[in-house]
């Protein structure tokens, strides 16, 4: 694959470049609203009665998410390298929201591929990115949800190469994505590394971050990774149950792996077919993990587990009747999992959680559930 | 000591050269519509004067490939295709062929299958070599050394986009001819040769001496010609699979040889 040679030669030359990087930082704070607020959730904690429990907000980002992080270093990307044309997949929309927002304000053609599955679960976010000139194209094909995505914008990008810049929106796909991504979202351990030893003066005990490829969560994490001290929890849908199928918890039910050009752990058939894969939350429903993952897995220095749909849906509860906050059905798994943890832990202790976005998407989602 | 290969993809570009003619590479999908129609269709495409056969291996993400070979990929699971059926059917197969056939395949179910163990059975079974579609060259150490020690031959892709670099380095690593991407982008049928062709057969000949085989979009015995003038084979893989799959059903394999053999001979209108 030529075309990730020219990327990577790109990349390189961007991010030694001041002027990318002063650009790329004027649009993160103008236009996305960084730095994003490290939020105390007392409510939160004296209900939980256990650690202290800090919020970082990337869901008070424009269009919701911390997707548009990535999609903005990738924008500008694209656009050095004279590509006047962005695809991308999405799977709960978010990362087809940014990309089509960044076409919009940097003037660039925008395709997203999407599952038709995940059209119909994310149906306003499919609308907001034809509102904002976006084409979206319905993917039939397999399971109709994200990998299949992928698929269809990977073809897309190898045939149009010349003027096309595949916007990948996890850490996820040949080199040098993961590692691209990852840098682009680093930005949010960054800032809850300065802020939680601005509000008290050290850092915390444990991380949390649900990983679906798995950006928002090496956003969080990789600033951390040295600090020895800071525990990391990544946690993944575990749907309706652990049989093939009915997850996405790549760590408990996958095995090493090549899908769309990673190495990496993947859910798979005996013959090497990949899986298909449920969750509740279309950003998490993704049979491989982000590769830097799995080599964190394989040193023990990140712990994976995973919870359920229904797990998902009450963190959501509770986030939103405590403080006020909506999650998004993806951080909702992080929560969940601080919910079971919290109320073990010492009241001197800190536990920061990467609040990825907001659930406005999932709406129709938890109406549908009917359960309040 | 296992059976090893006997390099029929040298033996048949040889003689192909001697007889001063250029060849016709076919791909088809294994298990499409059934595995039992596979042996039918080899012998077919055998008796139809194939020089080489790809023999797809079924994927769930076959991201290379573009609706029609999706398409054959999807029935063929459908029929149970995996590569442990299809390498414990090749024996029975390879009785009635004496044509090479490679596997052409993505990566993870080889890789899962096992290297050494993929390499074995495939040697035994009397398959030649394998393509492994989206193995990077950077990559392919392990799967080309298991390969190589059981004579199979590893051909690998080079694409217009290719740089002399990789261009040099897919050289390298492949045995038994280099396939060159007539365009970039997944396969399918096209109504014309990219111009990009040339001057990629040109810089493939500067750093290898293997016979060249051109496809991706070729679907008529006119652009098959233009395609022999210019390498030592042309490949054909979505016009067949296409035809496999409108036709096979009601003309069966005799069908799919007639329409082979017009593509090979290019007389007359389209069989079917």
């Amino acid at each position: 694959m030529h075309p990730v040679e020219e990327l990577e030669q790109a990349y390189q030359a961007a991010r030694r470049d001041a002027t990318f990087q002063a650009e790329l930082d004027r649009l993160l704070r103008d236009f996305a609203g960084r730095p994003t607020p490290l939020f105390h959730a007392r409510r939160l904690t004296e209900h939980l009665g256990g650690a202290q429990i800090y919020l970082k907000r990337e869901d008070l980002l424009h269009t919701g998410a911390h997707k548009i992080n990535n999609c903005l270093g990738q924008g500008l990307l694209a656009q050095r390298m004279g590509k006047t044309r962005l695809v991308a997949e999405t799977g709960a929309g978010q990362h087809g929201v940014a990309t089509a927002t960044v076409a919009a304000l940097l003037d660039l053609e925008c395709v997203v591929y999407m599952g038709e599955e995940d059209m119909a679960r994310q149906a306003p976010n499919v609308f907001r990115m034809r509102l904002l000139g976006a084409e979206v194209v319905p993917v039939s094909s397999g399971s109709k949800t994200l990998k299949d995505a992928i698929n269809e914008g990977m073809r897309d990008w190898v045939t149009n190469v010349q003027n096309t810049h595949y916007l990948m929106g996890s850490v996820l796909g040949p080199h040098p994505y993961p590692m691209m991504v990852r840098d682009f979202q680093r930005v949010t351990g960054q800032e809850s590394r300065r802020q939680i030893l601005e509000l008290v003066g050290r850092l915390p005990d444990y991380l949390f971050a649900c990983v679906g490829g798995g950006s928002n969560s090496i956003g969080l994490f990789y600033d951390f990774i040295p600090d020895s001290e800071v525990k990391m929890v990544g946690v993944e849908a575990g749907g309706r149950g652990l049989n093939l199928g009915e997850h996405a918890a790549r760590f408990a039910g996958g095995r090493p792996g090549v899908l769309h050009g990673t190495y990496t752990y993947v859910l798979q058939t005996e013959d090497g077919l990949i899986a298909s894969t449920h969750s509740i939350s279309a950003g998490l429903d993704y049979p491989a993990i982000g590769p830097e993952h799995a080599a964190l897995y394989r040193q023990g220095r990140v712990e994976y587990t995973h919870v359920s749909d229904e797990e998902a849906l009450e963190g959501a509860r509770v986030l939103s009747q405590m403080e006020g906050i909506i999650p998004a059905l993806e951080p909702a798994h992080a929560l969940a999992e601080v919910l079971k943890r919290a109320p073990k832990m010492g009241r001197e202790q800190i536990i920061v959680v990467n609040l990825s976005g907001r659930g406005d998407k999932d709406l129709g989602i938890f109406q549908s559930v009917g359960r309040l | 000591m296992p059976t090893v290969s006997t390099y029929r993809i040298e033996a048949r570009f040889r003689e192909l050269h001697e007889r001063q003619a250029k060849g016709l590479i076919v791909y088809l999908t294994a298990g499409d519509p059934t595995l039992e129609a596979t042996g039918e269709l080899l012998v077919a495409l055998e008796r139809a004067g194939v020089d080489v056969i790809e023999l797809g291996v079924p994927f769930s993400d076959p991201l290379a490939d573009g609706p029609v070979i999706q398409r054959a990929s999807e029935r063929a699971l459908r029929a149970g295709a995996t590569l442990g059926r299809i390498l414990a059917s090749f024996p029975r197969w390879r009785e009635t062929t004496r044509t090479p056939i490679i596997l052409f395949s993505y990566y993870n179910p080889i890789l899962q299958y096992g290297l050494e163990k993929f390499a074995r059975d495939a040697a035994r079974a009397g398959v030649d070599g394998a393509l492994a579609v989206d193995l990077s060259p950077e990559e392919a150490a392990p799967y080309v050394s298991a390969l190589r020690a059981l004579n199979l031959d590893t051909v690998f892709l080079a694409a217009p986009t290719s740089t002399d670099a990789r261009l040099e380095r897919v050289a390298k690593l492949s045995t038994g001819f280099l396939y060159l991407i007539s365009r970039t982008g997944v396969t399918g049928e096209q109504s014309e040769i990219s111009s990009s062709v040339q001057p990629l057969i040109e810089r493939a000949k500067r750093f290898t001496s293997l016979p060249l085989a051109v496809g991706f979009g070729i679907s008529t015995p006119a652009q098959v010609r233009e395609v022999q003038a210019l390498a030592h084979a042309a490949v054909v893989g979505s016009a067949v699979v296409h035809a496999i799959e409108e036709h096979y059903a009601r003309k069966g394999a005799a069908g799919i040889e007639q329409f082979v053999r017009w593509l090979k001979e290019g007389t007359g209108s389209k069989p079917v």
